[in-house]
């Protein structure tokens, strides 16, 4: 294979339980450099039990997640085995899950912002602390993000004192602050109120342009067919099929597929 | 009240507030403070998910919470002696203290890291934090805000809690107005001008605990 089309991230045959419930029964899947994957099914059917096993939040039951660093000189594919740790956090090399937390970033469909702390902090935080990186260069580099997205005059706010679109705007910028290979999102619109999703979307919209690699678990199906590559119909802890997005939106294979696509379209 | 029993509450007022100074205050400040470090240590304790540290920590709470706190004085001062452990006076009121306080405030550190959403663990892992370091960046600072309210009632309770050093001859306040009543025979004067004083003292904390909060909540929507 190829450097070129070797995949940023992949999955292969994930498993996880919580209990006697398998949520995860065997997921493979693959995301190449700048592709944006969107992961879509009805609510329990594992898709953001995906996510958070790729930023480590899960430690899966079985399978493996690979994912290539920022620059294939300096950083190595890495590979966690989870068979060989037994659904057990101390089962996985710290350094391992370290470094799987590094090249993910993840952004939360309830912000998480830490309240206690403003924004700029809230941005600073993991570069600073985490990361050791120098404080004035992180400074420079999250003002300048936080312009981006138009949050340049609330450096100094507490998250309380932000809408939920620009909390949310926030979140992403902790998550690009991070400077990680891939960007998960969870759902980053279903907590926000309907004349703030447009915002945070158009934000995702041009990550996306700009080349950024992406996993996205979505509600939204126009969103998902106009930024995705590639998207995932998730049911049952199994990927029930995948594909582009605008020929699988319009021309679902499976009947589980098109049932949960039609549900969306007309709910009452 | 004759004129003496005012010249009496007048004079005996410097010896109370001395008492307070050197006996009250110091001895309840330092309890609360290793009392505090206990407490985190064994909040922790409880929240750990290794079953012989919680049971420790458990069984230590519900010692100290289910017996008096003048037996625990006296089991120290008066009780360890007979297996050779003898400890002076203060030393001996502020072990007591400590563990006292460490009982109690155990359970409130516990509940308020309990009451810090599960989001916000996860949001300092996801940056990469380490568990210790979500701890006290990230979770404390927020479980402090929470648990101002209820330490500050433990801090109330242990600074009048102190007047039972006097039963093992720490010379505070409370003994300061035994003498001084003993002497004098008059009684009722001087416990109520203790009472009084420590009633003062109580109300400055309770200040001070208002301007705590204060400063805490300036990150949360009023």
């Amino acid at each position: 294979m190829s450097p070129t089309d070797q995949k940023l991230l992949t999955v292969r045959g994930l498993q996880k339980s919580f209990g006697d419930n398998q949520v995860l029964k065997s997921i493979d899947l693959t995301v190449a450099r700048g592709e944006v994957l969107a992961l879509i099914g009805p609510s329990g059917s594992g898709k953001t039990t995906v996510l958070r096993c790729l930023n480590g939040l899960e430690i899966a039951d079985g399978g493996t997640i690979e994912i290539i660093g920022a620059d294939d000189a300096t950083h190595a594919p890495v590979t966690i085995d989870f068979a060989a740790a037994h659904g057990s956090r101390a089962g996985v090399p710290k350094k391992t899950l370290g470094t799987l937390r590094d090249r993910s970033a993840m952004v939360f469909q309830h912000y998480n912002l830490f309240p206690h702390k403003t924004v700029l902090e809230n941005v600073m935080e993991g570069p600073v602390v985490v990361q050791r990186r120098p404080r004035a260069e992180v400074e420079t580099e999250a003002l300048a993000l936080l312009e981006r997205v138009g949050l340049g005059e609330k450096r100094d706010s507490y998250p309380f004192e932000l809408s939920g679109g620009q909390q949310q705007r926030v979140g992403i910028v902790r998550a690009l602050a991070l400077r990680p290979t891939l960007l998960l999102f969870d759902e980053p619109t279903s907590a926000l109120d309907p004349e703030l999703v447009g915002d945070v979307l158009r934000l995702i919209k041009e990550l996306a342009a700009e080349g950024w690699t992406m996993v996205i678990v979505t509600h939204e199906l126009e969103f998902a067919r106009e930024v995705a590559t590639e998207v995932a119909f998730v049911d049952g802890g199994t990927i029930v099929e995948h594909g582009d997005p605008k020929e699988m939106l319009r021309n679902p294979q499976h009947e589980r597929t098109r049932q949960f696509l039609h549900r969306l379209l007309f709910p009452f | 009240m004759s004129e003496s029993t005012w010249q009496l509450l007048l004079d005996s007022l410097w010896p109370l507030i001395h008492g307070a100074i050197t006996g009250t205050i110091p001895l309840a400040l330092a309890s609360f403070a290793i009392g505090l470090v206990l407490a985190l240590g064994l909040a922790l304790m409880r929240l750990s998910k290794r079953r012989w540290l919680s049971s420790i920590a458990q069984v230590y709470i519900s010692i100290v919470r289910g017996t008096p706190l003048l037996v625990q004085l006296f089991v120290i001062f008066y009780g360890l002696p007979s297996l050779g452990i003898v400890i002076d006076p203060w030393p001996s009121a502020i072990v007591a203290f400590s563990i006292n306080v460490g009982g109690y405030a155990a359970e409130v550190i516990r509940a308020a890291i309990l009451s810090v959403p599960k989001g916000q663990w996860e949001a300092a892992y996801m940056i990469g934090m380490s568990h210790r370091r979500a701890l006290t960046r990230i979770i404390l600072p927020q479980a402090a805000r929470v648990s101002v309210p209820p330490l500050s009632n433990t801090f109330i309770s242990l600074v009048k809690d102190t007047s039972l050093a006097s039963l093992i001859l720490v010379t505070e306040l409370f003994r300061e107005a035994q003498q001084v009543a003993a002497f004098s025979q008059q009684f009722m004067a001087l416990y109520l001008e203790a009472a009084l004083l420590y009633w003062v003292i109580c109300l400055v904390l309770s200040s001070g605990q208002g301007v705590l909060e204060k400063r805490l909540d300036r990150y949360v929507a009023h």
